[in-house]
């Protein structure tokens, strides 16, 4: 086995420019493939993080009655007193913070242009809210007592060509089913970084999203952070009860998650797709390879040596050009992989309905994305020389002897 | 004891729809110990007769037997298996393998077998000091002249202690001093081990060190007797 190893790495030291190209070819695969793969796993990994930091949070509790899709407010379907539930729940060692949460749709109208928004009551003074806090661009952030003001996000400023200090009328839907309306000045202008919600999305101070939304002391969401997250499952079953509905992250977010299965399946494929190209270089050169050594072929078919020895000593080419190209690849696609998830890549404002994607996508690797694409692309290569392999095993002595050079 | 036997051997080959016969109806055996000659000019079927002795081809009539046992109709791996250990070769153009040293040329043959590492080293320097080239163990093929390259072919084909070494144009590719040196080896090692050699050549110089000439010509024997030097 070593003199196998000994003789495919000389064999390959033959030709050292083709061998580096045929390496480079499988490299450049590898780097690719180990790039979107990171870039994806970060992209996923950051929007359900975005998501769970500015919408879902790792648990919801809510009326055992509420459905979402309808962002219904009608009483029997919100969480009543939801400030002595969220501080039962905020009094929990697990939990790092519970707030109440009204959800409302509502349209803001600017001088002649008006767009729909959801419309969100939060407790401006919760740790919650510290991404909108953080995230101010311009004005004033929300006072808890603030009765005429809201946050706009920057996006939706931008759209509108409004300002903090300008005014917005804003007609919200109420619980007994009709629509109010009131001019609010915009107080503040945020941005989460994540520009489909900062487009779709207004703030209001709890208390005046409830009374404007005839919702008084009753709020849609519980929305609780964890300080471990995965935790998850044991909180939500602890909280469970028959007035309530308790939803982890993951079923707050099913788009995101299947989207992710999707995208992983699609991963494989994109391997299959790329390396079965770059396999065809290795197979070229292992055929090429085959033709120049015909005669040593036979000189070692005379020797007495079997055919399935002459295919392993192909087949040890083939997986040191393997390992080197692997190599190559891992470490050139670690780098670009590293630089964009330090400095992340601009996507701007790249809209999935349903998933939260930031303006910059950081990417993010897994040891499990190495240790596959180095299995799959070591195959594939060893599967790509087995044309080559069967070819020079397949030769007769007598013709292999005489027909190299 | 008969080392090989050749019994009525046909060899046609078929090119397209021309048949070619390079051997019509062979028959003789080469006792054990033998320094025997394949002469006759180019295209009388020597080669093609040490091929069949060889087991790399297989005759199309007739039966070819090695140490006894029929190797004419055997599969592929049973014909690789056979020329294991038992045949070695030594071809006119040297056929080493360039990107191993003198020594691991050498030494492969017996890497297709079972020695142990200490066995095929005491092997390998035994023949590198038997064909002269000791010093030269560790240069490739590209580092040694066209006369050393054919020593290494001659001591890599005694490497696995076979019975017989089928030697085809062993000096056609050599000058006159280095041709003769390769000979005087050969005859050396045939009178010290016993092992029997068969080579072909149309070379009068070459001739003269067997012990038996075989003359072919079109494919049949024409001369089959005891010439040249006398052991």
């Amino acid at each position: 086995m070593i003199q196998l190893y000994k003789m495919a790495w000389r064999d390959l030291g033959r030709n050292r420019r083709r061998t580096f190209f045929s390496m480079l070819a499988l490299a450049f695969g590898v780097a690719l493939l180990l790039f979107m793969a990171s870039f994806i796993a970060g992209e996923m990994r950051g929007s359900l993080q975005t998501s769970i930091k500015l919408q879902s949070g790792h648990l919801q509790v809510r009326a055992a009655s509420y459905d979402e899709d309808k962002t219904s407010l009608a009483w029997e379907d919100l969480v009543e007193n939801p400030d002595a539930l969220a501080a039962q729940i905020a009094s929990r060692s697990d939990v790092q913070v519970a707030t109440p949460r009204l959800y409302a749709t509502g349209i803001v109208v600017a001088r002649d242009t008006s767009t729909g928004v959801r419309v969100m009551g939060i407790d401006p003074a919760s740790a919650a809210s510290a991404p909108f806090r953080d995230g101010m661009v311009g004005g004033d952030y929300l006072a808890a007592d603030d009765r005429g003001g809201l946050l706009m996000g920057q996006t939706l400023a931008n759209k509108l060509r409004l300002a903090s200090g300008d005014t917005v009328r804003l007609l919200v839907n109420t619980s007994n089913g009709d629509v109010d309306q009131q001019d609010f000045v915009i107080r503040g202008i945020y941005s989460t970084g994540t520009p489909g919600y900062d487009e779709n999305t207004i703030f209001l101070p709890l208390s005046k999203a409830q009374t404007i939304a005839r919702a008084e002391n009753h709020a849609s969401a519980i929305f609780i952070l964890l300080k471990d997250q995965d935790q998850v499952e044991s909180v939500a079953a602890v909280l469970q009860g028959p007035a309530y509905q308790v939803k982890t992250y993951l079923e707050l977010n099913p788009l995101l998650v299947e989207f992710e299965q999707y995208a992983n399946a699609m991963m494989y494929v994109f391997y299959l797709i790329v390396l079965g190209i770059t396999a065809t270089v290795i197979v070229n050169t292992l055929i090429m390879s085959v033709f120049e050594r015909t005669r040593e072929i036979g000189i070692l078919s005379a020797m007495g040596m079997r055919g399935g020895r002459i295919m392993a000593m192909f087949f040890a080419e083939s997986s040191l050009l393997a390992v080197g190209g692997i190599v190559m690849g891992m470490v050139l696609g670690s780098l670009v992989s590293a630089y964009v998830q330090r400095y992340g890549f601009f996507v701007g404002d790249f809209g999935i309905t349903g998933i939260l994607v930031g303006e910059r996508i950081y990417t993010y690797l897994t040891l499990n994305d190495i240790v596959a694409l180095s299995i799959v692309a070591f195959i594939v290569t060893l599967l790509g020389a087995l044309y080559p392999a069967w070819l020079a095993a397949k030769m007769e002595p007598v013709e292999a002897l005489h027909g190299g050079k | 004891m008969e080392v090989t036997k050749i019994e009525n051997v046909t060899r046609v080959f078929k090119i397209g729809q021309v048949e070619t016969p390079a051997l019509r109806g062979v028959s003789f055996s080469i006792e054990d110990g033998e320094f025997t000659a394949l002469v006759g000019p180019s295209g009388s079927g020597k080669t093609t007769l040490l091929q069949l002795i060889g087991c790399l081809d297989q005759p199309t009539s007739g039966q070819v037997f090695v140490k006894g046992q029929d190797v004419s109709r055997l599969t592929r791996n049973q014909r690789a298996d056979m020329r294991r250990g038992t045949i070695g070769f030594v071809f006119q153009f040297f056929a080493l393998i360039p990107t191993l040293t003198a020594y691991e040329n050498i030494e492969m043959p017996l890497l297709l077998d079972s020695h142990t590492h200490q066995e095929r080293r005491e092997r390998v320097m035994y023949l590198l000091e038997a064909v002269g080239l000791a010093d030269r163990a560790h240069h490739r093929p590209d580092q040694l002249s066209g006369g050393e390259q054919q020593r290494v072919a001659v001591a890599r084909a005694l490497a696995p202690n076979p019975v017989l070494i089928l030697a085809d144009e062993p000096t056609a590719n050599l000058d006159t001093a280095n041709g003769a040196q390769v000979m005087e080896i050969m005859t050396r090692l045939n009178e010290e081990t016993g092992v029997t050699f068969v080579f072909a050549t149309h070379d009068p110089r070459v001739i003269k060190y067997a012990r038996r000439v075989i003359t072919l010509r079109d494919g049949l024997i024409v001369e089959n007797n005891s010439a040249g030097k006398k052991g």
